[in-house]
């Protein structure tokens, strides 16, 4: 079953939503202890990665996040927070992932957000299996992580090469909304569903 | 590459859709839920609903209803129509739309615009905007085009993307309903002047339309009703033209 981090950063419905579609049994974690419960953790997130910190913080669960042993999954803004620091508010992070946060420089000639859907450069990776390379994901954001080939399990272009995906032992991070990209979304929250 | 979006836009009166729509195996045409998986099967790649109801009850039956859209679709959608507060954005966003649209609201309490890209960010806030050719100048109007203003549209646009807006939707009332293609004039001159993204909206009528916006503009989107709802243009056939044309779509 997963547990969903909840911490009162943006709206989970569309996540909650797809995780029912493709059968995936969920709950809400609100306090340390109730992470025994789940066998694999989602981070979502929206909004400004400075705020969303905060709130997290608040809620007491950043040092238990961080011992996790279980497949962690942070949703766009919640990737950001396994981060070490975001440029969204100047704020420390997690610190999960020894990466930053940036925000796009509007001198590439790039529209910000980015949104809409990409297509992502894919490495041999269980969170994508079955899905084929240079599918595209929904992409809706203003800030983005700094590429690191340690890390990076999928890469996208927009601007610049940044991560599109990473991970690091147990911890994933997506930059995408899995939730919003049809088939493809859906395919690989059943795949971190069955990451052991 | 970021694709280009193709984005079917969906009347909604009490809940249900509106306007003539034939597809051919669609049980309940009025269903919004059935029709907006539809599209999302057909490759749309987002859904914009727009609220016509005239009722005190609408925002509890939009409510439902984008709570029954957003358990069954997996696209992203934007929900317009009667947006006047933060509150109703707020019921919106919690009960799954991806974004809101606002128009007249905006043009009325500017500030709207700025309070809703700080609760919510400002990847949730699109402002529409209707625009006529009025002695030579671009004017934004209101009312579906009936009520003119005084504000020049290129300005108006400069001003709601400095306060907040994540994303322009520009429909030309005077290509609107013709189906003789997109304002490409204005969408190229729009699109360059600002630095989020353009839903180009009016006037399109057959596959070379959006060939021709896409190609002689910078918008990143493409949205359009009866086109789509009448079958046509099926919107698998749209992608493979676009890619013909080397214009990034998913397909």
């Amino acid at each position: 079953m997963v547990g969903i981090v909840n911490y009162g950063a943006g709206n989970i419905f569309s996540l909650t939503s797809a995780l029912s579609r493709i059968g995936i049994t969920y709950g809400m974690i609100n306090a340390a202890e109730e992470f025994d419960q789940y066998s694999h953790i989602i981070i979502p997130g929206v909004g400004h990665a400075g705020a969303a910190m905060e709130k997290l913080q608040q809620t007491g669960l950043v040092d238990t996040i961080k011992a996790l042993k279980k497949p962690v999954l942070g949703i766009c803004v919640g990737m950001q927070l396994l981060t070490a620091h975001s440029e969204e508010g100047d704020a420390r992070m997690m610190d999960i992932f020894p990466l930053q946060t940036k925000l796009f420089d509007k001198a590439l000639n790039i529209k910000i957000p980015h949104m809409g859907w990409n297509n992502i450069a894919l490495k041999n990776n269980s969170l994508f299996e079955g899905v084929e390379n240079q599918t595209q994901f929904y992409f809706v954001h203003s800030y983005f992580i700094e590429y690191n080939a340690i890390f990076d399990i999928a890469t996208v272009d927009y601007g610049l090469q940044y991560s599109a995906a990473i991970q690091k032992d147990n911890f994933y991070g997506v930059q995408f909304h899995p939730e919003k990209s049809g088939a493809a979304g859906e395919r690989l929250l059943m795949n971190f569903s069955n990451l052991k | 590459m970021l694709s280009k979006r193709i984005i079917p836009c969906l009347d909604v009166k009490d809940g249900r859709t509106v306007k003539g729509v034939n597809f051919v195996d669609l049980k309940d045409a009025g269903d919004p839920v059935e029709l907006a998986w539809q599209y999302a099967q057909q490759g749309a790649d987002e859904l914009v609903f727009l609220d016509i109801t005239a009722t005190h009850e609408r925002r509890k039956t939009m409510i439902e209803m984008v709570k029954s859209v957003a358990r069954q679709l997996n696209i992203p959608f934007t929900i317009g129509g009667g947006i006047t507060e933060i509150a109703d954005a707020e019921a919106l966003l919690n009960a799954g739309a991806d974004k809101i649209s606002i128009n007249s609201a905006a043009v009325k309490n500017p500030q709207l615009i700025a309070d809703l890209a700080k609760v919510f960010g400002v990847q949730f806030v699109v402002v529409a905007v209707d625009t006529k050719l009025v002695a030579g100048r671009n004017m934004v109007h209101l009312n579906g085009g009936r009520l003119i203003t005084e504000i020049q549209t290129e300005d108006w646009i400069k001003r709601a993307e400095d306060l907040g807006a994540g994303e322009i939707l520009l429909t030309s009332m005077d290509h609107d309903g013709t189906k003789q293609g997109f304002d490409c004039k204005l969408l190229n001159s729009i699109s360059s002047m600002i630095n989020i993204p353009v839903i180009a909206s009016g006037g399109a009528g057959k596959t070379a339309h959006f060939t021709e916006v896409f190609t002689t503009t910078g918008v990143d989107a493409a949205l359009a009703a009866s086109v789509f709802h009448f079958g046509e243009i099926p919107i698998p056939h749209l992608k493979n033209e676009l890619k013909k044309h080397n214009i990034p779509v998913r397909l």
